[in-house]
């Protein structure tokens, strides 16, 4: 079977829509409302997800039919504290601020709900090609949330993307005032809501009886 | 072998336990260099910018190099102490001595126009870790000249206003000397300072037990500097 077979791209494409860690599992919230008021830690946030999941699905899959069933999850849980520790010493090294601006929540990886589920419900049972995928999928499917409602908080409560200005100074002159709300965590819990209700809007299979 | 089997279990944590601490160790190792120079760097941006020099991360260094080429070190009694580099001193140990002990560093800035300000560090208490930031003062050794401040996990909104540019923007002018000379330092008032007020600035409403800590900070820090401070004051 081929890598990139029908069943192996269903494993990318699936948490990016129905089986969406945030908005269907409602999974990694804490850290979806943490590193959101800013496009650019919302984007490193993803992609250390990223490497976190994937390597993690990875190895657990490999060692699947070794790992002793009674120490499992703190096989698990080793696996993913280093690899967390591992982002968190390059992010130190090469991207400082940011590193700086996630403080704690590149360590609270470790507790992502999303790893661990993945970890449990993929890798254990998996071959380490699918597993690989699996974990690249799932954190698309975190990062694409995170970084969308990142875009609407940062535009809307500092006038930027990515750090540059995008609105321009003539709009502040003549009254308009960046929502403050919209750096406050609270906020990012409303948009998640409303992308949640889009989606089931759309999707009418998904809303629960 | 049996995967159940309490022997097996043992076996398999602690050889994962031994190769995670090898790779994890040898990975600090690697980045160490990297991740030291990025937290000096960092060190010196904030020296720069208790001096009003805004600067980025990048070129801090050499910024710092071309305004800060004397760096001293004194103790409590206003004694020079030599043969130690002012740049390595860490006030997070020096806070822990008694203050007799204290190796306390002066960055000196050397303006173009500014002419000279002496750049000295505060380190304490807020309410959940520590505070920390630099003051630069002017010639005479009393007023202040700029000042930043920096924390590690004070709350957001809260006690972490202490970083933010309206907070230190306040402490421009202020004076740690009264009139006769003696020691005032300055002081975070509840409610908000008298304009009037030469020796105090606007707390943080909401933030009582950082505002309380950093005023603490600064009486404290600053009075090891007092007899520094106090020596050959040129007016």
């Amino acid at each position: 079977m081929s890598i990139f077979s029908a069943n192996n791209m269903k494993l990318i494409t699936n948490p990016l829509g129905r089986q969406n860690p945030i908005t269907l599992q409602v999974l990694g919230i804490c850290s979806a409302l943490a590193v959101t008021s800013k496009v650019k830690p919302a984007f490193v946030m993803t992609l250390s997800v990223m490497a976190v999941l994937a390597f993690a699905n990875v190895i657990v899959s490999l060692l699947r039919n070794t790992i002793p069933s009674r120490i499992r999850i703190i096989v698990q849980l080793v696996v993913v504290a280093s690899l967390v520790i591992l982002v968190d010493q390059v992010l130190k090294a090469y991207v400082y601020d940011v590193s700086k601006q996630l403080s704690v929540f590149v360590g609270l990886i470790i507790t992502n709900c999303i790893i661990m589920g993945r970890l449990e419900a993929f890798a254990l049972g998996n071959k380490p090609g699918p597993a690989f995928l699996d974990g690249i999928g799932n954190a698309l499917g975190y990062g694409w949330i995170l970084i969308v409602v990142a875009i609407v908080r940062e535009f809307f409560g500092s006038g930027s993307l990515w750090g540059y200005k995008l609105i321009p100074e003539s709009f502040y002159e003549a009254g308009y005032m960046d929502n403050g709300l919209m750096i406050l965590p609270p906020m990012a819990l409303f948009i998640v809501g409303i992308i949640i209700w889009v989606q089931r809007t759309k999707d009418k299979e998904l809303i629960e009886e | 072998m049996n995967r159940n089997s309490n022997i097996y279990s043992i076996l398999y944590a602690s050889i994962m336990v031994i190769l995670v601490a090898g790779v994890l160790a040898g990975v600090s190792l690697l980045l160490k260099d990297r991740q030291n120079a990025n937290v000096e760097a960092e060190k010196m941006q904030s020296i720069l910018k208790a001096a009003n020099v805004e600067t980025t991360r990048d070129e801090a260094r050499k910024l710092y190099d071309e305004y800060f080429s004397e760096t001293f070190v004194v103790n409590n009694q206003g004694e020079p102490i030599t043969g130690i580099d002012a740049f390595k001193v860490n006030m997070s140990n020096e806070i822990k001595v008694q203050p007799n002990e204290r190796k306390l560093p002066v960055y000196v800035f050397h303006g173009k126009e500014e002419g000279k300000k002496y750049v000295v560090p505060i380190y304490g208490a807020g309410m959940w870790g520590p505070i920390w930031g630099f003051l630069a003062i002017d010639e005479n050794k009393s007023t202040i000249y700029g000042a930043t401040f920096d924390h590690a996990s004070e709350t957001p909104g809260l006690g972490a206003e202490i970083a933010t540019e309206w907070f230190q923007e306040q402490f421009k002018g202020k004076e740690i000397f009264d009139e006769n000379g003696n020691f005032q330092s300055i002081t975070l008032v509840k409610g908000g300072a008298d304009a009037s007020n030469k020796h105090g600035v606007d707390a943080v409403s909401g933030g009582t037990v950082t505002s309380r800590g950093l005023t603490e900070t600064l009486r404290k820090c600053l009075g090891d500097y007092e007899q520094f401070l106090k020596s050959e004051k040129t007016e």
